[in-house]
């Protein structure tokens, strides 16, 4: 288990680009959007604007999360050595929200300033990002377990994960606009504390099936 | 007893050939009851049912409306449950099920946007609103659509089934809280008037040709499941000798 990690943590640490690629995107795409629509900087529309760009970016990040040890053949040892599969799918998925979601709760908030909200809902919106975000690389793992092996499998992942999504965007948007009118957020932070852990319930199980049908396809 | 002879049926149904010989007086009788349960709700609902008091006569789409939307989710969690079925039991059988239920889904989901769209334009003012069960049921078709496309990118069979079966099982799971989510977050949709634990929020005269165009709408998704089921069955057993014996003796009688 704490070799996983250790190993884990190692490739993190050297393919800079994982961490780095979300990172700019989420900024750039932030930046695009208050470019093309500047009327859409405002308290209302932000929170909307922000989940939006996050469920992007992680759709982004998660056609990678499988793809490298699955050329080199690293996850058919993986799912043949292991002890236990599920513990090592789960280290990918929690080392896959280190680099994105983890991040996004302290980028996340200050983008949502630039947007419009005010500073004082800072602090909720990490909240909704830090509670929502586990539950989109729990949700997005199966669908990059499912779609690994193909050669253009982006199309078919978005197709099959955004729809998983929904509740996280309409449950972390409507905390975040809680936030901005400053109402309480308690039934949001319930919400998405359900959604993730649900997705927890499923998610590595789920995963390990996609991936040895991924596998068994090469 | 029960449980036995219950065992068998089970071990019947797992069999493709004991599908096709079981079937093939359902088919037939499934064809015939939707037929006349069609004609029937249909002349009643749109012929004599009472114009509704604020509708007028635009609320009898709901004869078509509420039967495709309550189809549309009942086929997707079929599929779901097919989808278990195989992955815990390795059936083959639900394979050829999910892929029969897919595209009446596909069709029927994007009926029930349609007929709820040209509903909306007389009582909303406006052919599509982002309303909670708008969204809900558009976000249903993507699931199914996801399915489709996943399964057209896998060629070899097995897999395939495979696959499809896991995502239809995540799917369902995620259908209530999508369903749940979006309803709470927006809603301009009547809530269902129409259910089995309460009394219906209108008079007989008007809800009794919604239930026999209900279950005409689902007898007709059974006879359409179980024609595509045995074709699909055929077409993969091509070369078993059970089939060309069948077909010698001449098929569905």
């Amino acid at each position: 288990m704490v070799g996983l990690m250790l190993r884990e943590w190692q490739v993190l640490l050297r393919a800079k680009g994982a961490i780095l690629n979300p990172v700019a995107f989420l900024l750039l795409s932030t930046t695009l959007f208050v470019i093309a629509a500047p009327d859409t900087v405002s308290a209302d529309a932000a929170a909307g604007v922000l989940w939006t760009l996050v469920l992007l970016t992680q759709l982004l990040a998660l056609d990678g999360m499988y793809r490298r040890d699955f050329d080199s053949g690293v996850l058919e040892q993986t799912l043949v050595t292991a002890e236990v599969p599920f513990v090592a799918v789960l280290t990918r998925i929690f080392m896959q929200w280190m680099s994105t979601g983890f991040i996004i709760v302290f980028i996340g908030p200050w983008l949502g300033v630039l947007l419009g909200l005010p500073v004082a809902a800072v602090p909720d919106v990490a909240l909704a990002l830090a509670l929502g975000t586990p539950a989109l690389s729990l949700l997005g793992s199966i669908g990059a377990s499912v779609t690994v092996g193909f050669s253009r499998g982006g199309v078919i992942l978005a197709l099959l994960v955004l729809p998983l999504f929904l509740p996280t965007l309409i449950f972390g948007a409507g905390l975040v606009e809680g936030a901005g009118l400053g109402r309480s957020v308690m039934p949001e932070v319930y919400a998405l504390s359900l959604i993730s852990l649900v997705a927890l319930a499923i998610a590595p199980f789920a995963t390990l099936a996609g991936l040895k049908i991924s596998v068994e396809m090469q | 007893m029960l449980s036995a002879s219950l065992q068998r049926l089970w071990h019947k149904l797992g069999s493709p050939r004991w599908f096709v010989a079981l079937t093939d007086g359902w088919v037939t009788a499934l064809g015939w009851i939707s037929l006349v349960l069609l004609i029937w709700g249909a002349v009643w609902g749109l012929g004599f049912a009472p114009a509704d008091y604020q509708q007028g006569n635009s609320f009898r789409i709901m004869y078509v409306h509420v039967p495709a939307a309550m189809l549309a989710q009942s086929l997707y969690i079929g599929m779901g449950v097919a989808g278990f079925i195989g992955l815990v039991w390795r059936m083959k059988l639900t394979d050829v099920a999910i892929a029969a239920c897919l595209p009446l889904g596909m069709v029927i989901t994007a009926l029930a946007l349609f007929s709820g769209s040209v509903w909306g334009r007389p009582t909303w003012g406006s052919w599509w609103e982002w309303d909670g069960r708008t969204v809900s049921t558009l976000v249903l078709f993507f699931l199914y659509v996801g399915i489709y496309a996943l399964r057209e990118a896998i060629a070899d069979q097995d897999l395939r089934a495979r696959a499809s079966a896991l995502v239809a099982m995540v799917g369902t799971v995620n259908i209530p809280i999508i369903k749940y989510s979006v309803e709470w977050w927006n809603t301009l949709h009547q809530p269902a008037s129409f259910g089995l634990t309460q009394k219906p929020a209108m008079p007989s005269e008007m809800w009794l040709p919604l239930l026999v165009m209900v279950l005409a709408f689902y007898a007709f998704a059974g006879f359409i499941v179980l024609v595509r089921m045995r074709t699909e069955i055929l077409h993969r057993e091509m070369g078993a000798r059970w089939v060309r014996e069948w077909l010698q003796a001449g098929g569905t009688r």
